[in-house]
């Protein structure tokens, strides 16, 4: 609608999936992870006890995601096929492992969220397929996870954000670790680099500082009227460093770094 | 194809049936098409609050729904807080406390307030803030705005008989 507001897009047709009430539910998935309905509100899973108890991380990204006005009729699945650059549900549903079902007259197919977004607003979505369903994988004993974001007032797209998962594997060793940032490029930013140097590693302040020069410097970004691309390298380090010490406290129950 | 639509909702008890270009949107439906100019549009891209309405009792931005969407709901807007001369607990401390100046915002920021505290009756000073978080006022500084919140539902906890999330219209 605001594109459509603002007159940046002048559809011809415009079907209004909303009343679809069988894309909007949450359940429980057998292996112990959730399916969520594309046409979800954001709402609805900010207050789902079953999200909160089964994904501690995409509950606490929703209350990041604008105001509870716009939550109240923003949906999982819009804000995913949206695929604003500075949104927190794709780079949540990158470092969680999300797979998407797109449906077509023709096919159904599962794409992984790491495969679905291509560019700024621009996913693997064809134009006769419909993104009908989210598969988020189950979560695991050892995990810890942050989101974080910078944004000039509260309830405004982040200038820098970052969503990381780190999993143990019971004592204090990193096995593996996934690390997101948005609002730094055309879609969310994984960080290879810096997930590699956590592997098989214990999280002290040296290896966090080497990480966050690491994200600065790997970090792929432009300026623009929000923030400069120098501003969103240094921020989007620090917030890192920020994010995986917390998520490393977390995974270790309290070890401190 | 006709690009009209026959939409039949609800605003503040009142039943309404019209036809309506697919395009319009709600804001510009209540405002234009049933006369009720109580809802501001600011910036008309969902930013500044100012056009919020209750959607089936969720407050909702109503520049960033097209009035075909409310074929069959029930709204709720500044209009229908008051019970004809009688304001609205909320209506009557924003101005006690004077959280209007220009009242370009004010409806908006009432018809969040009233949705929130639906939610939560007896919200701390940090919760308020954040339930108007998502409107903009550009004259008081929302201090007041934020004490008349307060003092509404608190007011409305000492008499509890009349509860501050029933609007006089959905009492009907």
């Amino acid at each position: 609608m605001p594109l459509m507001n603002l007159r940046l897009a002048r559809p011809k047709v415009i079907i209004d999936i909303n009343r679809l009430a069988r894309l909007s539910s949450i359940s429980a998935a057998a292996n112990g992870g959730l399916v969520i309905g594309a046409l979800t509100r954001q709402r609805a899973i900010e207050r789902s006890a079953m999200v909160k108890e089964r994904n501690p991380l995409l509950a606490a990204a929703m209350p990041l995601i604008g105001h509870f006005q716009i939550r109240n009729r923003g949906t999982i699945g819009g804000s995913l096929a949206h695929a604003d650059p500075a949104a927190e549900l794709p780079a949540v549903s990158v470092v969680l492992g999300a797979e998407f079902v797109l449906r077509s007259a023709r096919r159904e197919r599962v794409v992984r969220a790491e495969d679905f977004f291509v560019d700024t607003m621009t996913t693997a979505i064809q134009p006769d397929e419909l993104l009908t369903e989210i598969r988020i994988p189950g979560w695991r004993p050892g995990l810890g996870w942050a989101i974080d974001e910078i944004s000039r007032r509260r309830g405004d797209f982040a200038m820098v954000g970052v969503a990381v998962l780190v999993q143990t594997d019971g004592s204090e060793v990193c096995k593996d670790a996934r690390v997101a940032l948005f609002g730094v490029g055309g879609k969310p930013a994984r960080m290879p680099r810096a997930e590699g140097m956590l592997r098989g590693k214990t999280l002290d302040q040296k290896t966090l500082l080497e990480i966050a020069r690491s994200v600065s410097d790997e970090l792929d970004t432009d300026s623009d009227v929000h923030a400069s691309a120098e501003y969103r390298r240094e921020v989007g380090g620090v917030l890192t460093r920020r994010a995986l010490e917390r998520a490393f406290v977390m995974a270790t129950e309290g070890k401190k770094i | 194809m006709s690009t009209r639509r026959v939409i039949t909702l609800t605003v503040n008890g009142k039943s309404y049936e019209r036809l309506v270009e697919a395009r319009m949107t709600l804001a510009d439906f209540l405002r234009s098409e049933l006369d009720l100019t109580g809802t501001h549009l600011g910036c008309e891209h969902g930013v500044c609050g100012a056009c919020t309405v209750l959607l089936n009792g969720e407050a909702v931005r109503s520049c960033l729904l097209l009035a075909v969407q409310a074929d069959g709901a029930e709204l709720l807007t500044v209009e229908g807080l008051a019970q004809g001369n009688e304001l609205h607990p909320l209506q009557k401390a924003f101005h006690e406390r004077h959280a209007l100046q220009c009242g370009f915002c004010t409806p908006g920021f009432l018809m969040t307030a009233f949705a929130f505290l639906s939610e939560i009756p007896n919200p701390t000073e940090a919760e308020v803030r954040e339930a108007i978080s998502g409107n903009i006022c550009r004259c008081t500084g929302y201090l007041p705005i934020v004490q008349a919140i307060l003092q509404a539902a608190s007011e409305s906890g000492e008499s509890s008989s009349e509860s501050l999330s029933t609007p006089p219209a959905r009492r009907l």
